[in-house]
């Protein structure tokens, strides 16, 4: 179970994350919408260790994450994938992984082997799969279309074993097929791994459809929480965020 | 050992047998130079493509140590007058060192900035090298001749056996930084040059991957000096002035970064150029520039690289042609 308690960030005299208090259940699978400039990002940095809270605190399973370093807290089991897929360009999507795969398990030094290590192949194969991308391993990512770009950032993550997965706008700049491909493929796997999954989303039917449990930012606070039928009919979030076209869709 | 680690042993050993047999064929003097030459320079751009092309930094101070390497050697050798292998390894061991404090201040930096502080190093040393007369000679170099007591039946004061020393000493280097950059290694270098920051998430030190491969370049361009100093019988400050990086990124620019042997390729072309340009034209800087140029803004990479995407390019098309109808069913 993930816990956030009171958490609190500004920046000069903006709030961008002002007491937010959320728990994300184990092996759940939520949304966090809200508008441009609600503190969705700072709020995935601060869960990920990228900044750190003026207060307040992040707890995964009783134990608290807050001031920890990134690598510490990739190895407590917090993974993401980036609002710009962050991959390596000049290597093939196997290549990627298994050099990966042997950073996670501290080879990434040795100098005395050849690439790469036997024992790197299997679970370097399983994140490729994992995300459906095994029939393009030999591809160079650089050459990947933008939404196999996105699964392989997320293969990235995989490969540290989360048991929590942040994914800052998985969907970004994609057209509507690759989206629902990409989104199919995230739901695919929180189904799979039973992991904790938190996605950050601005598209609406891809949030509805998919997200049994959606939190609301506005503002740095949290405006609300509830299933997908409780977010669409709550007055404060089509004020602030849906506007009326949901409202008649609901 | 693994099947590309034994193709690669295999390749080298097929290329020294080559290099070891053209003597016997023609006793041209002038081709055993220029091997010699290409030995030295070859070692020495390959070990900064090191940085340039595997990991992504642009040193403009690599002569620092191909200079340290010919220095070093030189004085080992007039000094105290040790068995060669172990003034070779001894030179090693100090341009590792010095690299390592170089790098240790250098590879924090970026881009542009790593750039001018590691020129900024090469010209300190660069002056040192002027101003410690008694040590280094000043700016007359290092002079009365490099001592080569025979070691293992080996005389390098003969210049066939100098070749073939040299021939050596290429392949074994070349070898070695073929393994270094076909280790988890060499991919975790590519991984900080293609993302430092993802890089970093993954669990990888960023800082002590780039100060490794500063120190081995550092290492490996100081063997190309050793070559050098062998070949001259001395060691000159120009060996570790600026112009001496600059011919290095040349060449690399040349050869192209993508492909290992790219800077050895690189060298072959600007060594050639440079014996037939300088011997037939009067302003023959103008003509290597116009080469450079052509290189740079015609091919826009260097030429191994070129070749090989022309190949690559041509494998595909190749592949694709015999199927027309399987190309008909993926591409809709």
């Amino acid at each position: 179970m993930l816990e956030i308690r009171n958490l609190v960030k500004a920046f000069g005299g903006v709030r961008a994350t002002d007491d937010v208090t959320l728990t994300f259940e184990t092996a759940s699978l939520t949304a966090i919408i809200g508008p441009n400039g609600a503190g969705k990002s700072t709020f995935f940095n601060q869960l990920s260790g990228a900044i750190r809270p003026d207060s307040g605190e992040i707890r995964l399973d009783g134990q608290n994450l807050v001031g920890l370093r990134i690598g510490e807290i990739v190895r407590r089991g917090v993974g993401r994938a980036f609002q710009v897929a962050s991959i390596f360009p000049s290597l093939t999507v196997e290549e990627t992984l298994l050099a990966a795969v042997s950073a996670h398990h501290r080879h990434a030094g040795r100098l005395g082997t050849r690439f790469p290590l036997a024992s790197t192949r299997a679970h370097a194969g399983h994140c490729v799969a994992m995300v459906g991308l095994h029939d393009k391993r030999h591809i160079l990512s650089a050459n990947l279309s933008h939404g196999d770009q996105k699964l392989l950032d997320i293969a990235l993550a995989l490969v540290l074993e989360p048991r929590v997965l942040l994914l800052d706008e998985p969907t970004a700049g994609m057209g509507p097929e690759e989206r629902w491909r990409v989104i199919d493929k995230v739901h695919e796997l929180w189904e799979r791994q039973k992991m904790t999954v938190v996605f950050i989303e601005h598209d609406m039917d891809i949030v509805f459809k998919i997200a049994p449990s959606i939190r609301v930012l506005s503002y740095g606070r949290v405006l609300a929480e509830g299933t997908p039928q409780q977010i669409r009919t709550n007055p404060a979030v089509i004020e602030a965020y849906l506007g009326s076209e949901h409202e008649v869709a609901a | 050992m693994t099947r590309p680690a034994l193709r690669d042993a295999a390749l080298a050993l097929a290329g020294f047998l080559v290099l070891a047999i053209l003597p016997l064929i023609t006793s041209s003097s002038a081709l055993i130079d220029f091997v010699i030459r290409c030995a030295a320079l070859g070692l020495f751009a390959t070990s900064l493509n090191l940085l340039v092309g595997y990991g992504g930094m642009v040193s403009f101070g690599h002569g620092l140590f191909f200079g340290m390497g010919a220095y070093s050697f030189g004085i080992l050798m007039q000094r105290t007058g040790m068995p060669i292998p172990l003034a070779v390894l001894l030179t090693l061991c100090i341009s590792a060192l010095v690299a390592l404090v170089v790098g240790a201040i250098c590879v924090r930096l970026k881009e542009i900035y790593f750039a001018f502080v590691t020129l900024a190093f090469q010209m300190l040393v660069h002056s040192m090298i002027i101003a410690w007369v008694p040590v280094t000679g000043g700016d007359q170099g290092l002079r009365g001749g490099i001592p080569r007591p025979a070691f293992l039946g080996i005389n390098l004061s003969d210049q066939k056996q100098l070749y073939l020393f040299s021939a050596a000493l290429l392949v074994l280097g070349l070898l070695a930084m073929r393994h270094i950059v076909s280790s988890p290694f060499g991919y975790a270098l590519r991984m900080v040059r293609d993302n430092a920051t993802r890089a970093g998430f993954l669990g990888i030190n960023v800082y002590r991957t780039r100060l490794t491969a500063f120190v081995l370049a550092g290492a490996f361009a100081s063997l190309g000096g050793v070559i050098m100093s062998l070949f001259v019988s001395g060691a000159y400050p120009e060996f570790a002035f600026w112009t001496m990086s600059g011919e290095a990124v040349f060449i690399v620019m040349l050869g192209g970064t993508a492909n290992f042997l790219g800077p050895l390729v690189g060298t072959g072309i600007l060594l050639l150029l440079n014996d037939f340009v300088t011997r037939t034209a009067e302003h023959h800087g103008l003509v290597l520039g116009s080469v450079i140029l052509l290189f740079a803004l015609g091919l826009r990479k260097g030429l191994l690289d070129f070749v090989m995407e022309w190949l690559a390019a041509r494998r595909t098309r190749d592949a694709a042609t015999p199927a027309p109808v399987a190309v008909k069913g993926t591409s809709t």
